[in-house]
């Protein structure tokens, strides 16, 4: 067993600031103080001097332009499941330590990526693409991870006497002991861990207490800690509040890109696709808009889903600024990758039909792009129409033209001759689309075969219909 | 071994790694058959030009310039390879299509302005999932055309432009130029410009005579 160990000082901060990025000094306010005590103030706040555990007074004075926001614990959930999800592609053991550390089991994923220095490396380029700031360690007992992330951070170490050596020479203050009893340690003058381990262990009960004990055996793997395998959910739902409210499309771009991200972690983690899903808006008096991303076939690629999202979002038109925007994925098909065969030669961007289909649909909308179905009716009009197509009508007996004028037109100059015809069109009296044509094909002074039809019974007021083209 | 002995030489040297100094130096065409039997002995390859971009210049709608392409693409779309109408000028009329021999599950219409047009036709024949692509795209110029001949060769798919009989005049970048002219009742095909062969001798074909 190997244990590694994520943490995320900036947790809270990236949960409270999701909906709308930063801009200028920011900080965090303590949501549980009875003080409005700052919690976390961004690099531009810090060198102005606002620190963690000012009071909001201290710190607006210190800087008056201060963005401040409170702590939002549910998303700090939420952002830590997200999280999870994404982690859950390294392995299938990964557990949640609010408020803001993950554990997974890594032993049994070592082979399969080459060993840990190719894994830490790939979680730390994974999580900084995602602007996450993290510490990391390893070691085969999950409490101990625990411990080092905070104070060694990229520690790794395999083996149980080591971790045992190391955890003696910590400070007693990163232990991970309750902070009351730490107080009380060092109030009797221990220093460093390994001092309180060596004392007798029913003397050492007394004083820290039965949970400082239990605590002590778990970092040292003396007692084994039971963490709750984190499962992937079925279906993706997330929303994101907006603070202010928000006008056009472009400022939604940002939560928009967190949460097509997110759902692509859980994708990932679920080793599945998404076909389809909804965007809801929701503007001022309760007014929503729903916009509908659907694909050929399932993706599960983060930009290829921001793209899509994107282009729909841009088109679509919105009726007021925004308040909140959430993703609703229902269903989380299967993902296949496309088959290739491995002799085939690729042609060009060797791109699949579906996803042809999908970037020309994204460019130009749904309309621009149709199939022509074949339809059993007598009328010109009605015996092909745009849809999908099938195979069980067939066509009609008579020359018909290729092209067909969306509707038919007077024929100036008249035709120059009369080369078959006349075929008698009735029909339509049922569905109001009442149809008593003479069809011929004509010739025109130019040599172009035309379709064309006269009232029956006249010989003038000739209609282009179609041509032979 | 004894595979290879008993196999007839002439397939032993059509091996495409094995080349051949007295062999036919005109450069090889791939080439779709055309479908008219006329037409596809007279050009390279037999047939319109794979991996190429083919103009189809005609002075009126309905002489039958579009009963020249259909053959080929009812043998493709047969195939159950993609054939991409763009911005067609009229409804393709699917009673017509089908007796032709359409598969009309193969056929997509894109229906499209002209810029977006022609970047659509190029994306199709980029894609390498489209056999033919056949565009109408009336004030294409120069340079746009020049895209459809790479886009057409790098995603190997036969590329058909059709335009006016006006821009007959006008260079092309096109393997291929056909001009369809009505006289006398009778429609011709010309060959205006074709890669890989020398000379034309016009007419080459005459349709609905």
């Amino acid at each position: 067993m190997l244990w590694a160990c994520l943490r995320f000082p900036g947790l809270a901060f990236s949960a409270a600031f999701a909906a709308v990025p930063e801009a200028g000094p920011s900080a965090l306010l303590d949501h549980k103080a009875r003080q409005r005590l700052i919690a976390a103030a961004n690099t531009e706040a810090s060198s102005l001097g606002v620190r963690r555990g000012q009071s909001l007074a201290a710190a607006r004075a210190l800087c008056p332009a201060l963005d401040v926001r409170a702590r939002d614990p549910a998303a700090e959930e939420r952002l830590l499941t997200e999280l999870a999800a994404w982690c859950y592609q390294f392995s299938g053991h990964v557990s949640l330590v609010p408020p803001n550390a993950i554990l997974m089991e890594v032993g049994a994923s070592l082979r399969l990526f080459d060993g840990w220095p190719v894994l830490a490396e790939k979680l730390r380029s994974g999580l900084v693409e995602q602007g996450h700031a993290h510490t990391v360690a390893a070691t085969p007992f999950a409490a101990a991870s625990w411990v080092f992330a905070a104070s060694a951070d990229g520690m790794v170490l395999p083996d149980h006497e080591g971790v045992r050596r190391m955890l003696g020479a910590l400070p007693l203050a990163q232990s991970g002991l309750p902070a009351v009893a730490v107080a009380s340690l060092q109030a009797m003058g221990f220093r460093r861990l390994a001092e309180v381990i060596r004392l007798p262990r029913p003397e050492l009960t007394r004083r820290i207490g039965r949970e400082g004990v239990n605590w002590l055996d778990r970092v040292q793997g003396h007692a084994s800690d039971v963490l709750p395998a984190w499962q992937p959910p079925a279906s993706f739902r997330q929303k994101i509040e907006f603070d202010a409210e928000l006008d056009g499309s472009q400022p939604l771009l940002f939560p928009l890109r967190r949460l097509t991200r997110s759902l692509a972690n859980l994708l990932a983690a679920r080793d599945g696709g998404v076909q389809r899903f909804t965007l809801t808006l929701e503007h001022a008096r309760g007014e929503t808009t729903h916009i509908v991303v659907a694909m050929a076939a399932p993706q599960r690629d983060a930009e290829r889903l921001f793209e899509l999202a994107r282009t729909r979002l841009e088109r679509a038109s919105l009726p007021a600024p925004a308040r909140a925007i959430e993703l609703d994925a229902a269903e989380l098909p299967v993902f296949r990758p496309p088959v290739r065969d491995l002799f085939e030669p690729v042609r060009g961007d060797g791109l699949d039909w579906p996803t042809l289909d999908e970037r020309l649909r994204a460019r130009l909308g749904d309309a621009a792009l149709r199939q022509i179905a074949l339809v059993a009716d007598h009328r010109p009009e009605y015996a092909s129409r745009y849809g999908k197509p099938t195979d069980t009508v067939s066509p009609p007996r008579q020359r018909r033209p290729l092209w067909l004028l969306r509707r038919p037109q007077p024929m100036r100059p008249e035709p120059a001759a009369v080369l078959a015809g006349p075929e008698r069109i009735e029909s339509g009296w049922w569905d109001g689309g009442d149809t008593r044509r003479d069809y011929y094909i004509v010739r025109t002074a130019q040599g172009q075969q035309a379709w064309a039809y006269l009232p029956p019974g006249t010989l003038d007021g000739w209609m282009l219909h179609g041509w032979f083209a | 071994m004894n595979a290879i002995a008993s196999t007839p030489l002439a397939q032993v040297l059509d091996h495409p790694g094995i080349w051949r100094r007295s062999a036919d130096r005109q450069p090889r065409v791939r080439a779709l058959a055309t479908g008219w039997t006329s037409l596809d002995a007279k050009l390279p390859g037999g047939g319109w030009p794979q991996g190429a971009l083919s103009e189809i210049l005609y002075e009126h709608d309905g002489l039958g310039e579009l009963d020249l392409v259909m053959p080929a693409l009812a043998a493709l779309t047969q195939e159950h390879r993609r054939v991409i109408f763009v911005a067609p000028p009229y409804l393709p009329y699917a009673p017509a299509l089908a007796a032709a021999g359409v598969d009309l599950r193969f056929l997509h219409e894109i229906h499209a302005g002209s810029t977006e047009a022609a970047w659509s036709m190029e994306q199709c024949l980029r894609s390498g999932c489209c056999g033919a692509v056949v565009g109408w795209l009336p004030d294409i110029d120069y340079r746009s055309l020049r895209r459809l001949q790479l886009a057409a060769e790098s995603g190997d798919a036969c590329a058909m432009l059709f335009r006016s009989a006006e821009h007959a005049a006008q260079n092309s970048p096109a393997a291929l130029r056909l001009k369809v002219s009505n006289s006398d009742e009778a429609t011709y095909v010309d060959v205006l410009k074709s890669r890989g062969l020398l000379t034309t001798t016009a007419p080459l074909l005459r349709m609905r005579a």
